[in-house]
């Protein structure tokens, strides 16, 4: 079973960004949860989630951000993803999640 | 129960002097038999050694006074252990109980979300959905309302098991309310987001395509919400397309509008709805691609839509090793005349 792995990089006090490594599903969404909720909760905070080392993403996973999403417009956060695979963006694709959530995947299409 | 205690020492006695007498390998296996008769009886170890104890006192009666005391040390060592297998046991007898529950909760749902599919004359309509554990995040749901109609629902709630189901029911019983609104997807779908958003957990959501078949005009009528796509085959052209139908999941956003999308349906053509676990299917090389399911299917095509489904499920399951991991839903309607 694959795990997840989650960086923590505070470039400042207001950015949080998360880079994700390995696997969003039912056994790491928990632990993903925890951490994410907690940075969208803070007033003003400018949450970035790289999601360029997930290859795959189940149902729970994608549950995790709609979490985050509606604990952000309650609290005033912003949450942006960056950097989705095909297979992940393909997922947000198909469940309308792209109209709703802030979603920057430019760097990864120069980069291809 | 004293009584059948007095029977065990008396066992155990024989057994004991038989072994030590020949000290052979058939005695050895009686002392096999008798741990078991004694687990069944429910002695703990702290009394196994007891009863030890007891016996070769009576077999031998100079045992050295270091030995007896040191009998007395490891009784207290193993009332550790006799707890814990106490602890064990309990944990055994409430674990069945609640596998017991899961299984009336199980069969409750299945009477409660399964209804039955209706006949319709000018269609053929097959049906497969697997639960991955015992209950089912994935949903479907026939309405016949009138002869010349039927509306369809295909739905996956996210995270499985007993969360899941409960939410599943909430679904129905908001379906079964919006009787005069059944032939109208789009409508549909918007009364059901609202009814998701307000009622579940956040980090919840709910996937769902909504269909229409009017067997007048056979058209199909149609709106997703943020549901797997499923496939319109075009029996003149012989080619499988994608339907997509596009929308937000269920419970995100309040006042999600839905469109709806509309399709003439001719002789030989199939309608294919599927949940995420069709496409998801991962096997030992990967995931199964949906130009793969559309191929499995191609390959039971002379066949009706239920042999279908269940010859694509057989396939899938064997390529999966046979252990499914998501919930598995199967849908084909095809016109016949």
């Amino acid at each position: 079973m694959m795990n997840l792995q989650i960086q923590k990089k505070n470039t400042d006090d207001h950015i949080d960004e998360l880079v994700l490594i390995g696997e969003v599903d039912a056994y790491t969404a928990p632990k993903l949860k925890e951490t994410l909720l907690e940075a969208a909760q803070k007033q003003g905070q400018k949450v970035i989630v790289n999601l360029s080392g997930v290859q795959y993403m189940d149902s729970t996973g994608l549950g995790v951000f709609v979490g985050a999403l509606k604990s952000s417009q309650q609290s005033g956060s912003t949450l942006t993803l960056t950097g989705m695979t095909e297979r992940v963006e393909r997922l947000f694709e198909i469940t309308g999640l792209t109209e709703v959530i802030n979603i920057e995947n430019t760097q990864e299409e120069e980069a291809r | 129960m004293l009584g059948e205690k007095g029977l065990l020492v008396e066992r155990y006695e024989q057994f004991l002097s038989a072994y030590l007498s020949g000290r052979t390998e058939q005695s050895l296996y009686k002392a096999q038999q008798f741990s078991r008769k004694m687990i069944e009886q429910n002695i703990s170890p702290e009394e196994v050694i007891n009863i030890h104890y007891t016996v070769l006192e009576s077999l031998n009666g100079d045992i050295p006074e270091q030995v007896k005391d040191s009998f007395d040390f490891l009784i207290e060592v193993m009332m550790g252990y006799g707890m814990a297998y106490r602890e064990h046991q309990i944990l055994r007898d409430k674990q069945l109980a609640l596998e017991s529950e899961i299984e009336v909760a199980a069969s409750m749902q299945q009477t409660l979300l399964q209804g039955e599919v209706p006949t319709v004359d000018a269609l053929e309509i097959g049906v497969i959905s697997k639960a991955a554990k015992k209950m089912s995040g994935d949903y479907y749901h026939f309405v016949q309302n009138s002869p010349e109609s039927i509306s369809v629902a295909v739905a996956d709630v996210i995270g499985k098991g007993v969360p899941a189901a409960l939410c599943m029911s909430m679904i129905k019983y908001a379906m079964d309310s919006l009787p005069e609104q059944q032939n109208h997807p789009s409508i549909v779908l918007e009364n059901l987001n609202r009814v998701v958003e307000q009622n579940v957990d956040p980090t919840m959501f709910i996937t769902m395509f909504y269909g229409h078949y009017n067997t007048d005009l056979h058209r199909f009528f149609y709106a997703g919400a943020g549901h797997e796509p499923g496939f319109y085959y075009n029996a003149l052209t012989d080619d499988f397309e994608e339907f997509t139908a596009k929308g937000l999941v269920l419970g995100v956003s309040r006042n999600t509008k839905y469109k709806q999308y509309e399709k003439k349906i001719e002789v030989g053509d199939m309608i294919i709805m599927l949940s995420d676990g069709v496409t998801e299917c991962r096997t030992s090389s990967g995931f199964i691609s949906r130009d793969e399911v559309i191929s499995l299917i191609r390959s039971h095509m002379h066949l009706s839509p239920q042999e279908i489904v269940d010859n694509v499920y057989a396939e899938l399951e064997q390529l999966q090793e046979f252990e499914l991991r998501d919930d598995f839903t199967l849908i084909i309607l095809k016109r016949t005349v």
